[in-house]
């Protein structure tokens, strides 16, 4: 099959570009390793839309933090993802204000309006902060976003613009062929006219698949506590502590889906690695006191690691010097989740003009909203007549997180299909409470199998995992 | 407004059936609301015998002692809504409920039961370090899946905890052909029953290793193992002394939490301790007519003793729904301390009559006094050669005898 551009890579990068590429006259493809887009980086991060104040003037991580954070709202209220402009607080203690000030002056040269807040209207904002701060820097355009949730609504609507997405197919060859590539995947081998290389933690390693420039790449994890949504009333904004060489540190923050999280960590480790270790883990308990005063460990449901991709301190983005018509978004650390809307703008646009594509005359782009129950509880009436239609808009499935059967019905039937028990989750929150689908799970993976007509023992958990089922008294 | 029902009963285990024919026995016309297909709750994948000794005077399995008060329950009048879930409570006692057949309804009781049981601590709760790989389960998810789909969730099994369901699991995957190779306990003691650890771990040749924990799982997509270690007085793992052990399964037995969020939004007092609503001897909470019981209100071992509490509070629901004059009694408030983790009614209105005080400890104890002391003066004791948390312990006063606060207590 030939395609005028293939994107390698299904995370928030790839599916951005994607989005953006299927509103040209482009035949475009996304080719993604895993079972569903949004499984590595875009799936473990903060969810954090950064203001930009920390990032040092005049880099591609500036340029596209700031553009991405005006751009990137306007996207989630289309695709209907969960999101707020909470504001963001760098905290500090009296021996701190110098540093915030830095920040100030760095965020006023790449244009991002902040203001310095003493210990009183710090409080105003965020009454939880620890005892001791005095200041702190608060940025108004910062706020939160559901990553994960985000790369889904740019896949949902590239495919209802004509994109295609084809998951489990890891790009293990690339060669330059007459006026393009050919692309191994999966087994399959698929043409283009261009290449873009969005392949997050695999980016070094998918550019000299090629020959095209190469990179060395490091890799750091950063390990997190997931509260219970009890919390959230305790967290008003994000809180941030001082920055240090290591990352923007240790933060205190609410999800867009409801919940709290602490972290992420930094830990230099190799690729692949997102198993969290106790040291880290025990960094996050020491840590988090030190900028919040509520600190409940014990109301934690769950961890989870990511992992952070740097190659040199920038991004690395557009067209290869090697290879021709081969484009890279690649080295998208952090903010890369806030950049990646600028980043696809810049580079769709690049890709359409080096192509010689024109916009489409109409493409969809606001998503329908989505029918929640939790939405539905506000319209007791509508849901009746929905339950009378269709009963499984009763029957709830995920207790902790009251999800309907219905809606994970609807995304199994989604655009892009879920398929995946934690496909299923990321889209309808369905085991993400705090049972952690301990009682949905199983459910799920029935109702799975009966809507694609695929055996129960074939239905995964999500990364390729079994969910190893013996019959009774048939264990050898 | 009109009562829908007397007495609404949130949940249809043990405790909601009990509390139920109760209610009904004093006349109250009365609803059990369930958000399964079928009543019983926890009880239906309780395969093992075990249950009833106390209550029926007989031995008999999970379903079986739920079958007995399903049946009851079928012979009253007692409306039973199936496949309907709770997901409001109001303090004016507005139940909302969500079902298939009657989409969203609310119903105004005169008195609610809450009778939701409790659920398992998972790995998230406990931040286990590692890989996040399928093969992790709650020892009650997995009893499920066996016992109930009829599958085993692993061959190699390694348990954390070793609460009842978590040395129920032992045996059973056991003699379902799995290899169960180590159970570890943080504590230097079971929060299980002594019957369980000699007849799910001992008779089984299942070695268990006290002040002892995970400190990562090992493995993607599928556990292939993990590390543990030997914990210190901080109860922190000792990492020098870490050791791995290859295994497929890890079930967790760490913890009953009760299902209470339906309060979150109500002014009743909670406690701490229990994880349930604070309770008066008529098993009601904080806020009137509201009442608790079963694992709900605390975690019980015993079967026997969650219908005996039923009981009480649906009987005392009735009463409450069908009087006229409600208020909030004057209650002498009972606490615990000196080893005694938590003491249940926390508050006690009657004047006489026999009360029963359930209580757990904190440690294993051995030789020594329990005491119960009220305006100074004790006024019930109870010599005890062993008292363990596993075990729920109880003590009967005399409330002609109370005069103010009461204090259960231990005396080594
Ligand atoms: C701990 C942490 C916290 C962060 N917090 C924030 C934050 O708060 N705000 C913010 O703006 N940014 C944040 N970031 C950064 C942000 O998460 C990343 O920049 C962003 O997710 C990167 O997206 P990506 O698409 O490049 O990579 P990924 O999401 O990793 O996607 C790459 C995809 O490529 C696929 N792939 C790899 N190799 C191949 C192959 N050979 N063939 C096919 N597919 C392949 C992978 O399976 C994966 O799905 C954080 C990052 C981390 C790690
Ligand atoms: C593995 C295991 C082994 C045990 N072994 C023994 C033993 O050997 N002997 C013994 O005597 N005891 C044993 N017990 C203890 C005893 O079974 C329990 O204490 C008892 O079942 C608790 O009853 P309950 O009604 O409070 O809770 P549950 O049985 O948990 O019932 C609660 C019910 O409420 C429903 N519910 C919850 N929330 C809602 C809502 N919002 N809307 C509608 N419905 C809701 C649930 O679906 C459930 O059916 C064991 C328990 C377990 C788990």
């Amino acid at each position: 099959m030939r395609y005028d551009c293939i994107i390698i890579g299904g995370g928030i990068i790839g599916t951005a570009v994607l989005d953006r590429l299927t509103a040209y006259r482009l035949n475009v493809l996304l080719l993604e390793a895993q079972d569903d887009v949004a499984s590595f980086a875009t799936r473990a991060n903060s969810g954090i839309v950064h203001a930009g104040y920390d990032c040092e003037p005049g880099t591609l991580k500036a340029k596209y933090n700031v553009r991405g954070n005006s751009v990137l709202w306007k996207d989630a209220e289309e695709l209907d993802v969960p999101n707020l402009k909470c504001g963001s607080l760098v905290v500090a203690r009296e021996d701190g204000l110098k540093g915030l000030e830095e920040l100030q002056r760095k965020g006023n040269i790449s244009g991002v309006k902040t203001e310095i807040l003493d210990a009183a209207a710090t409080r105003r904002i965020e009454p939880n902060v620890a005892s001791d701060i005095a200041y702190s820097l608060y940025a108004p355009s910062a706020g939160i976003v559901s990553p994960y949730q985000l790369a889904i609504g740019y896949a949902d609507r590239a495919i209802l613009n004509g994109g295609e997405v084809r998951l489990n197919s890891s790009v293990t060859a690339i060669e330059e062929i007459d006026n393009g590539y050919r692309v191994t995947a999966g087994g399959e081998m698929f043409e283009a006219r261009a290449v873009v290389n969005c392949a997050g933690n695999n980016g070094a390693p998918v550019n000299d698949l090629v020959g095209a420039e190469h990179y060395d790449s490091v890799y750091r994890r950063g390990d997190y506590f997931v509260l219970d949504n009890t919390e959230r009333k305790n967290v008003h904004t994000v809180i941030f502590p001082l920055p240090t060489a290591a990352g923007k540190g240790i933060l205190v923050a609410p999800t867009a889906d409801g919940n709290v999280i602490y972290g992420p960590t930094a830990v230099d480790t190799v690729n692949g690695d997102t198993a969290s270790t106790a040291d880290s883990l025990d960094a996050l308990r020491q840590n988090v006191p030190l900028s919040f005063d509520k600190p409940a460990f014990n109301k934690c449901i769950r961890v989870y690691s990511g992992l952070r991709t740097l190659i040199g301190h920038d991004f690395v983005i557009g067209e290869s010097k090697l290879c021709k018509n081969f484009f890279m978004a690649i080295g998208i650390c952090s903010p890369g989740l806030t950049s990646a809307p600028a980043i696809a703008d810049d580079l769709s646009q690049e890709i359409a003009k080096k192509l010689g594509a024109e916009r489409k005359k109409d493409i969809v782009t606001v998503l329908p909203r989505r029918k929640t129950l939790e939405r539905l509880l506000e319209d007791g009436k509508q849901l009746n007549e929905l339950v009378k239609e269709d009963p499984a808009w009763g029957r709830i499935v995920c207790r902790c997180e009251k999800v309907t059967e219905a809606e994970i019905i609807a995304a199994i039937h989604s655009p892009l299909p879920a398929t995946t028990v934690d496909a299923v989750k990321r889209r309808t929150r369905a085991g993400m409470g705090r049972c952690q689908g301990g009682f949905c799970g199983p459910r799920v993976m029935e109702i799975i199998s009966r809507e694609l007509g695929i055996p129960l023992e074939q239905v995964k958990k999500g990364l390729g995992a079994e969910i190893a089922r013996y019959r009774v008294k048939e264990v050898e | 407004m009109m009562n829908d029902f007397d007495v609404v009963v949130i949940g249809g285990g043990p405790a909601g059936m009990a509390a139920a024919l109760a209610a009904n026995e004093q006349g109250a016309r009365t609803l059990i609301v369930e958000r399964d297909v079928r009543l019983g709750g926890i009880l239906n994948q309780c395969i093992h015998q075990g249950f009833g000794l106390h209550y029926f005077g007989t031995e008999m399995t999970g379903p079986e002692y739920a079958e007995r008060f399903r049946k009851r329950v079928a012979q009253q009048n007692i409306e039973v809504m199936l496949e309907s879930m709770v997901l409001a409570l109001d303090e004016d006692k507005t139940v909302t409920l969500l079902s298939p057949q009657r989409g969203l309804m609310k119903i105004k009781a005169g008195a609610v039961v809450l009778a939701m049981g409790c659920r398992e601590r998972t790995a998230g709760a406990i931040a286990l370090a590692g890989t996040r790989p399928a093969g992790i389960y709650t020892a009650g998810m997995a009893q499920k899946i066996c016992n109930i789909d009829g599958y085993l969730v692993g061959k190699e099994v390694v348990i954390l905890g070793s609460g009842d369901i978590g040395l129920i699991m032992a045996r059973r995957m056991t003699t379902e052909g799995a290899k169960v190779k180590l159970v570890l306990e943080l504590m230097p003691y079971s929060s299980g029953l002594k019957r369980n650890i000699v007849q799910c771990l001992d008779d089984y040749d299942i070695p268990i290793m006290y002040s002892h924990t995970v400190t990562r799982v090992e493995g993607s997509p599928r556990l292939t193992g993990l590390y543990y270690a030997p914990v210190g007085k901080d109860r922190k793992p000792v990492l020098a002394e870490e050791k791995y052990i290859p295994c497929d399964t890890l079930l967790l037995s760490v913890g009953l939490i009760p299902e209470n969020d339906l309060l979150s939004g109500m002014d009743i007092r909670m406690s701490p301790v229990t994880g349930g609503a604070t309770v008066d001897q008529n098993r009601m909470t904080t806020v009137g007519g509201v009442f608790s019981c079963g694992n709900v209100l605390h975690v019980h071992d015993l079967v026997d003793n969650v219908s005996r509490e039923a009981e009480t509070a649906g009987k005392n629901a009735a009463l409450w729904a069908l009087g006229s004059h409600n208020e909030q009694p004057e209650c002498v408030n009972v606490t615990a301390s000196d080893g005694v983790r938590y003491a249940l009614p926390q508050r006690i209105s009657a004047k006489e009559g026999k009360i029963r005080l359930f209580f757990r400890v904190g440690n294993v104890y051995k030789n020594g006094r329990l005491s119960v002391v009220s305006g100074g003066k004790e006024i019930a004791f109870r010599n005890f050669r062993v008292l363990a948390p596993g075990e729920m312990g109880s003590i009967d006063v005399d409330a002609a005898a109370i005069e103010g606060d009461v204090n259960v207590r231990l005396q080594l």
